[in-house]
């Protein structure tokens, strides 16, 4: 969300000298109290009704938040003040201050809007990790399902002589809530496994980088077909420009260009004029194109992941992972599950290939907490950088390209059965368990 | 005449189970299965216990046991307080509100007994 205007700013600063409490201005405006603070803290665009709202609830008009934008400084740097414990007499000579030293002001104020935004991602984390609402009410719905069964199955078990109409009865609301449960333990692993749909949800600069990446479908057209990559810099350029409103933090904007110049050095490397003819002839087996185009695997599944729908080739997934296992890209694939917190099923072949750098893996696995799927998988480690000089170990990276088997000739071999990550898994006695799974084991 | 509850719970099947033991139990039994005008069902039905849900549609069970104690007539009306969150907070908080018991879903039917059974003698 852009921070285009500091009508939220004015909101609160109207509220704070009205006396209002948060919470009472939210509940007069008819929304929640987190929801307001997200607003005050320019997180959140306002408009409309809300914005009438929110006014008539302070008593003032509507144009006095959002216009006037000589005063947003003020606004700032008042609020600065109001977490100090600043006397009267120098916090009422904030226009003097800001008119005699305009440059200090306007850092002071930036500094401020830095401290905000860092503490609502803070919040945000909070809130996510421990009063996720929809986690809530999920677990609130399954619990109420659950003791509706305890106590009818208890009457049912204790009862000797159950009138038939009462034992009909008591039959038909444990098959009601058995299913509700089902239901509802399905939409609850659906809701941790799978990736937000929100920007409302993205809290970190890894979460910021892959909704702008999936907001391009992975595709940089304007990165493709530039003769040695001439002009790439200002390509790159251009595309962050275009893409501030996803990238909030400077790490994900940093972790957005050194995405870009990679894709640009893959797309020099393997343009699309050459892939595409390849792919007519070999598909999306990235083992057949990289021997076809002898082009190292590595690049060959980044381009894969990279194609435009316009391609016509198929869905492609890519897990990439540096040495410690930490994932760093997470391009999905429908059906195949990616971890929403937390690291991966270490059964993962993007895990082993860490194991056997430059040994390609091809594997064929099924994500047994999921629908059954069954997916064709390559991966391999290459080193990515160096520690020091050029005698020094090598870091290395690792890439998994999954692929639908559709299509695919049916394998001899039964698939590695695999998780997404340790709390959604329900598999027993795994040898890669970290932690219990919330499925068999509980909160 | 046995002893009379009110049982506030939104979810019909924990209702219709709750009732079933209890009635059995020989309690007369009134239900109710929402939080905005629960404290009207309460002088309505002026029972000898309340079973009160935490998570009720309208109104929260802790705002509706807040207005109980405050009110000469029901402040020391027993309340058996029930909730899907057994965390140490929810029960502090029941307990300073005034909760008479406090109980994790699920819980079992004999648990339910004994505690109503040990807040209202009969």
């Amino acid at each position: 969300m852009p921070r285009d205007t500091l009508t939220g700013s004015r909101i609160r600063e109207r509220r704070v000298m009205a006396g209002i409490k948060q919470s009472e201005l939210a509940k007069r405006a008819d929304i929640s109290p987190s929801y307001l603070n997200l607003i005050e803290h320019n997180r959140r665009r306002i408009g409309g009704k809300l914005l009438i709202n929110i006014a008539d609830a302070l008593g003032v008009e509507p144009t006095s938040l959002t216009e006037g934008a000589e005063t947003a400084l003020l606004a700032t740097l008042r609020e600065a003040a109001s977490n100090t414990d600043m006397g009267e007499g120098e916090f009422a000579r904030v226009e003097e201050f800001a008119g005699r030293f305009p440059g200090w002001a306007a850092l002071l104020a930036e500094n401020q809007r830095r401290i905000e935004t860092l503490q609502s991602s803070v919040e945000a984390l909070t809130d996510r990790l421990t009063h996720d609402p929809h986690l809530a009410a999920a677990l609130h719905d399954m619990l109420s399902t659950v003791t509706a069964i305890r106590a009818t199955a208890g009457i049912l078990a204790d009862t000797r002589e159950l009138e038939p109409e009462w034992r009909e009865r008591f039959h038909r609301n444990i098959n009601e809530d058995s299913a509700r449960l089902a239901n509802s333990s399905q939409a609850l692993v659906g809701y941790l496994d799978e990736p937000g749909e929100t920007d409302a949800a993205l809290s970190s600069p890894q979460e910021e980088l892959e909704a702008f990446l999936n907001e391009y479908g992975y595709h940089f057209d304007s990165l493709e077909n530039l003769p040695e990559g001439e002009g790439g810099a200002d390509s790159i350029a251009e595309i962050l420009d275009e893409g501030r409103e996803r990238l909030q933090s400077a790490s994900a904007q940093a972790m957005a260009r050194s995405h870009l110049e990679r894709y640009l050095n893959d797309a020099c490397r393997l343009p699309l004029r050459q892939l595409k003819p390849a792919l007519q002839r070999h598909g999306t087996d990235p083992a057949a194109l990289s021997q076809a185009l002898d082009t190292d695997l590595t690049t060959v599944m980044r381009r894969l992941a990279a194609l435009p729908a316009t391609a016509g080739a198929g869905e492609v997934g890519l897990v990439s992972c540096d040495a410690s296992g930490t994932l760093i890209l997470r391009k999905p694939l429908a059906g195949f599950a990616l971890p929403r917190f937390g690291a991966a099923c270490p059964l993962w072949p993007l895990f082993q290939a860490l194991s056997r750098p430059l040994s390609p893996i091809r594997q064929v696995v099924r994500q047994s907490a999921r629908d059954g799927g069954v997916f064709l998988t390559y991966a391999i480690a290459q080193p990515c950088a160096r520690r020091g000089n050029q005698l020094s170990d090598p870091l290395y990276e690792a890439h998994m390209a999954m692929l639908p088997l559709d299509g695919v000739a049916a394998e001899e071999r039964p698939p590695l059965e695999l998780g997404v990550n340790c709390r959604i898994c329900p598999r027993e006695n795994c040898a890669g368990r970290r932690e219990p799974s919330i499925l068999t084991d509980g909160f | 005449m046995g002893k009379h509850v009110l049982v506030i719970e939104d979810e019909p099947n924990i209702i219709e189970a709750i009732s079933f033991i209890l009635m059995r139990d020989g309690w007369t039994v009134d239900t109710h299965a929402n939080g905005h005008d629960a404290l009207d069902a309460v002088r309505e039905h002026a029972p000898d216990l309340v079973i009160l849900d935490v998570m009720l549609p309208g109104r929260s069970g802790y705002d509706i046991l807040t207005d109980l104690r405050a009110a000469p007539a029901t402040r020391d009306l027993p309340v058996l307080m029930l909730t899907a969150r057994g965390q140490a907070k929810d029960r502090e908080l029941a307990e300073r509100l005034g909760a008479s018991r406090f109980m994790t879903k699920p819980f079992s039917n004999a648990e339910v007994l004994d505690a109503l059974r040990s807040l209202v003698p009969s």
